[in-house]
């Protein structure tokens, strides 16, 4: 019969249209804005500047080894390294980055200043509604417009904040039982020696 | 798939070709043979024709630009020193040739063997830039010889249709050279600004000034 | 080529003998236009309704590139990859690490190798779904085909976004494996979509396989012949759909492919419509070859743990490496000098190169079969200029 097809092909679509009615994965809009969709754990949009604490000037975690600046393939990323030291979690004083600025116009999400990082000092964001109306400056974050903490760090991505953090507290750990056997072993040192002048 | 079997079966049935192997010190391998620009055609067709081999597919058609460099070594010379012969090592500088080379990838689609690697090279870089299209052996080296032109600068002789492909007819330089300046007015911005304005207001007045010394007969 | 026969249309125009120069009309088709699958542009002589001449006209997309990796390291250009073509990022990350890989001679452990196979089987299916999707959109379907066939693409994305962080540009091979491993539940979210699939292509199949307007408008039309298919180069389903059985999977036995058993659908006539459901077929053989792989995914690293990200200098040579993209052979053509960048980096692109004979197919057809002919060669923009 002429036409046999097209009509087995409309059954099909009838058969998609009064399913929609009844069958969830049949009605697969979603009425943005007002409906959003589940955001994924790993998504990834651009990239912010992790601190801990309360003060982010204070506790980020970023020493300006200026390694994502280095790797990053479109070059967006520009990094001016301080003249003096802060101290970092550990107490260590390390410098810090007096200008950090990342151009996201030019930023392609790559993720490769993540995963070069070795102080994971900087993850990716999941904050996709940028945009701005000043087409020459807007998109370019500085350090304070990239810097988040580490509770928003969690939030966002629950599983590989906490094995970061786990990995921070396991290194923070084990230098202060280095720091810790050092200094038994100069309290005994001591010990031993004799006061000058003073018979034993 | 020994290349130095294939290498002395083409040398044995094609006339008066030499061929060169160009070992691959890499450890993928793929090792090629350098041919002449008088019998690459023939050398073409018979690795397309003969029965044992059979590569009726050119895979990829690529350019590379060698531009002319200098290597200094150092070379024992006696020499009057202070009155005195003696030998004195001294640096002597030579200037290699730079060159334009086209390798061909082949496959061999009824065998399922591959690839062999066919290279050429041109004379230099600036007039002697002619080499034998092999559009005539295998079709689909007709977009990639033109993208090897338009990017390059080879010229092929005996291609169908000649011309850039991504770049615009009027477009004057080779992108893909070694030497290649680009433009320096513009930016990723649509519309130009400050700096980038300002050169292009230059560039643009200057291309004025030479279209109207060439229409004055300068 | 030569045209000596001018295939008769079923809906009878009366031919002109001998056109006269006046009476032809160039049509640009030109770079915006719904049907082109990005900004290509085809200048069309006509004679009426019929195709006299057509030139395809190249480099609206044109990036370069092939410059920018020589002043990129090698892992900066990953992500560039992504970006050629821009539908299927997963096929582009891989062949470039795979030749790589045959550069610098690096070994891939084996579960980095079934996580390539599996994601990059989703991303054939995804691009196979997309392109009989907008094959059907061109064709005047007005979005029905294309939506169901997005519906299945969207989960296939939403795992995508799941494992590699980005829908499109995953970014996700390394040199020597890749570069995340599988988050908890991933595996049982792709079994259960992979077996939803089939219900898809079922249903896909009843709309349109013998829907008599897609016969119509597609047997017959723009058809191929083997041995124009072997000497333009032409690889992929458009080949097979010619008859061509070269399926890279199973001449290169890159990856592991040996280990699972698949089928190599081949058409015999090299129409549209043999192009159409050789893609088909395609996703009803990665199903398979994907439900194989899920199956038998061994722990272990995904990465090779000799590879550092940073300092990659592979020694002077070169290297081509290819695989079986969705869209045809993707190839990498690789010379390095020893510095960490590479001197010179070359992608093959299937898109350009199964081109070639655009003109061939369609000389002599009408103004709407350039549209149908366009889109079951299957380009991508991306990877045509590059």
């Amino acid at each position: 019969m002429v036409g046999e097809g097209i009509l087995k092909g409309m059954a099909e679509t009838a058969r998609n249209f009064f399913g929609s009615f009844v069958s969830k994965d049949r009605l697969t809009t979603v009425q943005y804005p007002e409906q959003r969709e589940l955001r994924i754990e790993a998504a990834r949009d651009f990239p912010f500047l992790v601190y801990d604490g309360a003060d982010w000037h204070q506790g980020m975690r970023c020493v300006a080894c200026q390694i994502c600046e280095k790797e990053c393939p479109p070059k967006c990323i520009f990094i001016e390294k301080s003249k003096d030291k802060k101290p970092d979690a550990n107490g260590k004083p390390q410098f810090y980055p007096a200008v950090f600025n990342i151009d996201i116009s030019v930023c392609m999400s790559c993720q490769i200043c993540v995963e070069v990082c070795p102080f994971d000092a900087i993850k990716m964001d999941v904050d996709y509604d940028l945009s701005t109306d000043d087409r020459f400056g807007g998109l370019l974050l500085n350090k304070q417009r990239l810097s988040k903490s580490n509770e928003y760090y969690r939030k966002i991505h629950p599983t590989e904040a906490s094995a970061v953090d786990a990995r921070l507290a396991g290194e923070r750990a084990r230098q202060e039982a280095k720091a810790k056997t050092a200094a038994e072993a100069r309290l005994t040192t001591t010990a031993v020696q004799p006061a000058s002048g003073e018979p034993r | 798939m020994n290349l130095e079997a294939i290498k002395s079966e083409i040398e044995a049935n094609v006339p008066g070709c030499r061929l060169e192997l160009v070992a691959n010190p890499s450890p993928s391998g793929q090792h090629s043979l350098r041919t002449g620009a008088e019998h690459a055609v023939a050398v073409a067709v018979y690795l397309r024709d003969a029965e044992d081999l059979r590569f009726d597919f050119c895979s990829n058609v690529t350019g590379i630009d060698w531009p002319s460099r200098e290597v200094s070594e150092k070379v024992k010379v006696r020499k009057l020193v202070d009155g005195v012969e003696q030998e004195v090592e001294e640096i002597r500088k030579t200037t290699l040739a730079g060159s334009l080379e086209v390798v061909y990838h082949l496959f061999s689609v009824e065998k399922k063997h591959g690839p062999i690697v066919l290279r050429m090279r041109t004379e230099d870089r600036d007039s002697g830039v002619h080499l034998p299209s092999l559009t005539p052996v295998w079709r689909s080296a007709e977009l990639q010889e033109r993208e090897v032109f338009d990017l390059f600068g080879v010229v092929f002789d005996g291609h169908p249709d000649l011309r850039r492909l991504l770049m615009w007819p009027s477009f004057t330089d080779h992108p893909m050279r070694r030497d290649y300046v680009g433009p320096d007015d513009y930016e990723y911005e649509p519309t130009a600004h400050d700096e980038v304005l300002r050169r292009a207001q230059q560039h643009r007045s200057e291309a004025d000034e030479t279209q109207l010394g060439e229409a004055e007969g300068r | 080529m030569s045209t000596a026969t001018l295939p008769t249309a079923h809906f009878d125009l009366e031919p002109m003998t001998g056109p006269s120069k006046e009476q032809l009309l160039e049509l640009s088709m030109g770079p915006q236009h719904p049907s082109t699958h990005g900004v290509f542009r085809m200048k069309v002589v006509l004679d009426g309704e019929r195709v006299v001449r057509l030139k395809p006209v190249f480099g609206y997309l044109h990036r370069n590139h092939e410059k920018i990796a020589e002043s990129e390291t090698y892992l900066g250009s990953m992500p560039y990859t992504d970006r050629l073509d821009y539908m299927c990022s997963i096929t582009n990350n891989w062949a470039y690490a795979l030749a790589v890989e045959k550069l610098a001679g690096i070994q891939v452990p084996e579960r980095a190798e079934y996580l390539r196979v599996i994601t990059g089987e989703l991303t054939r299916l995804q691009n196979h779904a997309c392109l009989i999707g907008f094959l059907m959109q061109d064709m005047g379907s007005s979005g029905t085909p294309l939506m169901y066939a997005f519906r299945e693409r969207e989960k296939i994305l939403d795992l995508f976004e799941a494992l590699t962080g980005a829908r499109m540009m995953c970014n996700y091979m390394r040199f020597g494996g890749c570069r995340v491993d599988l988050p908890d539940g991933w595996l049982d979210q792709a079994k259960k979509v992979v077996a939803d699939f089939p219900r898809f292509l079922d249903e896909y199949e009843q709309l349109l396989v013998s829907n008599e307007i897609l016969m119509e408008r597609t047997q017959d039309v723009g058809v191929l012949s083997r041995e124009l298919a072997v000497s333009a180069g032409i690889s992929g389903p458009m080949a097979r759909a010619s008859g061509v059985d070269y399926d890279i999977r199973k001449v290169d036995h890159y990856s592991i492919y040996d280990r699972f058993t698949f089928r190599v659908p081949l058409g015999s006539h090299g129409d549209v419509y043999d192009r159409f459901m050789v893609r088909l077929l395609e996703m009803r053989e990665s199903v398979s070859i994907l439900e194989q792989a899920m199956r038998a995914v061994p722990a272990g690293p995904i990465v090779d743990p000799k590879m550092k990200i940073r300092g990659f200098r592979p020694k002077p040579g070169e290297a081509y490496g290819r695989i079986e993209a969705p869209k045809g052979e993707l190839g990498f053509y690789l010379v390095s000098d020893g510095s960490p960048n590479p001197y010179r980096y070359r992608v093959r692109p299937p898109s350009l190169i199964n081109l070639t004979v655009l003109e061939d197919l369609c000389l002599g057809r009408n103004v709407a079969d350039i549209v149908a002919i366009l889109g079951s060669i299957d380009i991508v923009l991306g990877e045509v200029d590059r």
